[in-house]
């Protein structure tokens, strides 16, 4: 059973077509994160299965009932904002028991509803005071509660970390995490650009451009079979490399035709089927590319290319060099040292690598 | 390279410590009260300011005299025998056509003019404004346009319908009519202040609110009233100076049992019979502006954060 589903769902404004014919099916228990670029539609998106936006076609179905034309509270939700948007006037206590207040339910259940949802995001300390003295941590930690007091089911978090600092980040990323895991069966959607977060925190996730889904999958496949070089280009720090060339068929199989170069493409994991003869972008993530020393023999095929530049990452070092004219980036334990200048040879690991039609721009 | 790197280094390590260490300013620079630059500014403020407070002052200290000191002429000296006569005499006897009984009657129907028309006003638009700021109606802003349009329109130009709507509506020559009549002409602007303060308050407070199972009035009461303390104040100054000053209303629509303060004090400072009191008229005109004074003073603070905060956004 879907917990949630959104069919065909389109929302203008005015002649600006924000989304557009838009299917997403998310079951019950899933973290599902919806990334993508600002102005790609997922906030919107968001908004439209919280019913804060009305849609302008489709339908919205949470557990099973069509909500489309229900208001946020018939809609057995909890939202989150990133900008906290607690209500500065009540206690923390207040905040949270608000929306409960609002339903009528009894006295001594939002007692025990606000106690038990402050014990486990270990705000009981802060019942009492006000949003305005509290960390910015703690306010967000405040915001979540206010969602799970009301033991919706369905939660909704609109880029709930993007106003903390990068350590308050990863901390909270985590209790969300484990949040998830304690709820098992609420479903969770999660807006954000920030694509650790996304890779991280998700069951699935759902990579907006424009208002269209660009690919759902899981982070792996996401990561590791991009289906399109927009995809491809926008999950990955550092991001995927690029090279310009052309597919042609050679001997038994394939080869990537790069410059003077010929990259056999062994091993290459295709979706659809290769054809001889077309236009292709091959990518490769920087941990991708194995580097060798200028007189270092191989089994594998390796090429030469130039050191242009080290950036050091403390784990690890990003290498970047000038191959054939082109620019690619590659990923080297930080012990290994090289000077600009360098001559080196590359090798591809193909079997993790992408082959992207030039025209279509979708993975072969 | 390498040569000149060492050979600085040393140079450094050789330097005696105290000229390293007195080498130029350090710490804080130093600030003189008495700059060419902090007199001119402050010279400045003060002829400027002494140039609009000496009106003030030519007031206070004629309303303090009796007539034959004044009639020596000595506008700017203090008065030699202090006397409250012309204030008692403004507030409870000077007469406007037949009656005597001073200002006090004129203070009170402005009081009873102004209180209502401020409560109503405000109530309305800030009502108005959350309406036109948070919530998307078939309408709004054909309905924003037309409010916003009002505030360009010259009373004049309707002084004479409104009369006539009065008159059909039975409140021509009452307090209820003026009152409603102070309440729809501080619609515009009064709208558009609250419009643009609730535009500036984070619109994800009120999707939180939504989403919490708030409705129009239980968002209105419950969230944004208590945020909008600063700009209740700014409307309230506003109508209150606007209507407590108003002659030309408080003239046309009302009779003079009914006149306003100000009404009443123009009689009294023009009435063309008997002998100029200087005093009488001076201690009247402050007394009529004792009301909007004591607002700015009380609530100054209050009225710069709502006007700032409700600048942030239009």
């Amino acid at each position: 059973m879907h917990s949630v589903s959104v069919r065909d769902v389109s929302l203008n404004f005015g002649s600006v077509k924000v989304l557009e014919k838009l299917n997403l099916d998310i079951t019950e228990g899933e973290f599902l994160v919806l990334l993508g670029p600002s102005g790609c539609g997922k906030s919107t998106l968001l908004n439209c299965i919280a019913g804060l936006l009305d849609v302008s076609d489709g339908q919205i179905f949470i557990n099973g009932k069509n909500v489309t034309w229900e208001q946020p509270k018939d809609r057995g939700i909890g939202m989150v904002f990133q900008s906290y948007a607690l209500y500065p006037q009540m206690t923390v206590e207040g905040n949270l028991s608000f929306g409960l207040k609002n339903q009528g339910v009894p006295r001594a259940e939002i007692r025990e509803r606000v106690d038990r949802a402050a014990k486990m995001l270990q705000i009981e300390p802060y019942l009492q005071r006000k949003p305005a003295h509290l960390s910015g941590g703690q306010r967000q930690r405040v915001a979540i509660g206010r969602a799970l007091v009301r033991e919706a089911g369905v939660f909704l978090f609109d880029e709930p970390l993007s106003n903390l600092d990068a350590k308050l980040r990863s901390e909270l990323r985590v209790e969300l995490k484990r949040l998830h895991q304690k709820l098992a069966h609420n479903t969770m959607i999660y807006v954000t650009h920030d694509q650790i977060e996304a890779l991280t925190l998700a069951d699935r996730i759902a990579v907006m451009k424009g208002g269209v889904i660009q690919q759902l999958a899981d982070p792996h496949t996401i990561y590791n079979r991009p289906r399109n070089l927009y995809v491809a280009g926008f999950i990955g720090s550092p991001p995927m490399s690029f090279l310009d060339g052309s597919v042609t068929a050679e001997g038994g199989g394939f080869v990537f035709r790069f410059g003077d170069h010929v990259i056999p493409l062994d091993g290459y994991v295709a979706d659809t089927e290769l054809r001889p003869e077309f236009d292709a972008i091959l990518g490769v993530r920087p941990e991708h590319v194995e580097i060798r020393g200028e007189n270092e023999t191989s089994d594998t095929a390796t090429f030469p290319a130039v050191v242009d530049l080290e950036e050091p990452m403390g784990a690890d070092s990003l290498l970047w060099v000038t191959f054939a004219g082109q620019t690619l980036s590659v990923r080297i334990d930080s012990s290994r040292r090289f000077r600009p200048g360098d001559a080196v040879r590359l090798g591809f690991n193909l079997p993790m690598a992408s082959v992207f039609d030039r025209k279509t721009e979708d993975r072969m | 390279m390498t040569d000149i790197a060492t050979a600085t280094a040393a140079a450094s390590v050789g330097m005696p410590e105290e000229a390293r260490i007195d080498d130029g300013p350090r710490g804080p620079r130093p600030t003189r009260a008495l700059s060419r630059r902090n007199i001119m500014l402050y010279g400045t403020l003060i002829v400027v300011s002494l140039y609009y407070l000496l009106p003030l002052y030519v007031m206070v200290v004629t309303s303090l005299k009796g007539m034959p000191e004044i009639r020596v002429g000595n506008v700017f000296s203090p008065p030699l025998e202090i006397t409250f006569q012309p204030w008692v005499k403004a507030w409870a006897e000077a007469c406007t056509g037949l009656n005597c009984d001073g200002l006090s009657r004129g203070f009170w129907n402005s009081v009873r003019i102004t209180i209502p028309s401020v409560v109503a006003s405000i109530a309305i638009a800030s009502v108005n404004g959350y309406g036109l700021a948070n919530w998307r109606f078939k309408g709004d802003n054909f309905f924003f346009t037309i409010l916003i349009f009002g505030a360009f329109i010259p009373y004049q130009v309707m002084l004479y319908p409104v009369v006539i709507i009065l008159r059909e509506l039975g409140l021509y020559g009452s307090l209820t009519g003026l009152v409603i009549v102070h309440s729809v002409f501080g619609m515009p602007i009064l709208t558009l202040l609250f419009r643009n303060y609730f535009t500036s308050l984070p619109e994800e407070l009120f999707k939180a609110a939504r989403v919490d199972g708030a409705g129009y009035w239980g968002i209105y009461f419950r969230i944004m009233l208590p945020m909008s303390l600063p700009i209740f104040v700014v409307a309230m100054i506003i109508q209150v100076t606007g209507i407590w000053n108003d002659f030309l209303f408080g003239t046309v629509y009302t009779k003079p049992d009914y006149w306003p303060m100000t009404v009443q004090l123009n009689n009294i400072v023009n009435s063309v019979q008997g002998v100029k009191e200087y005093n009488v008229n001076m201690a009247a005109t402050l007394l009529t502006g004792l009301v909007p004074l004591f607002i700015y003073f009380v609530s100054g603070k209050l009225f710069v954060r709502g006007i700032a905060a409700g600048a942030v956004k239009g």
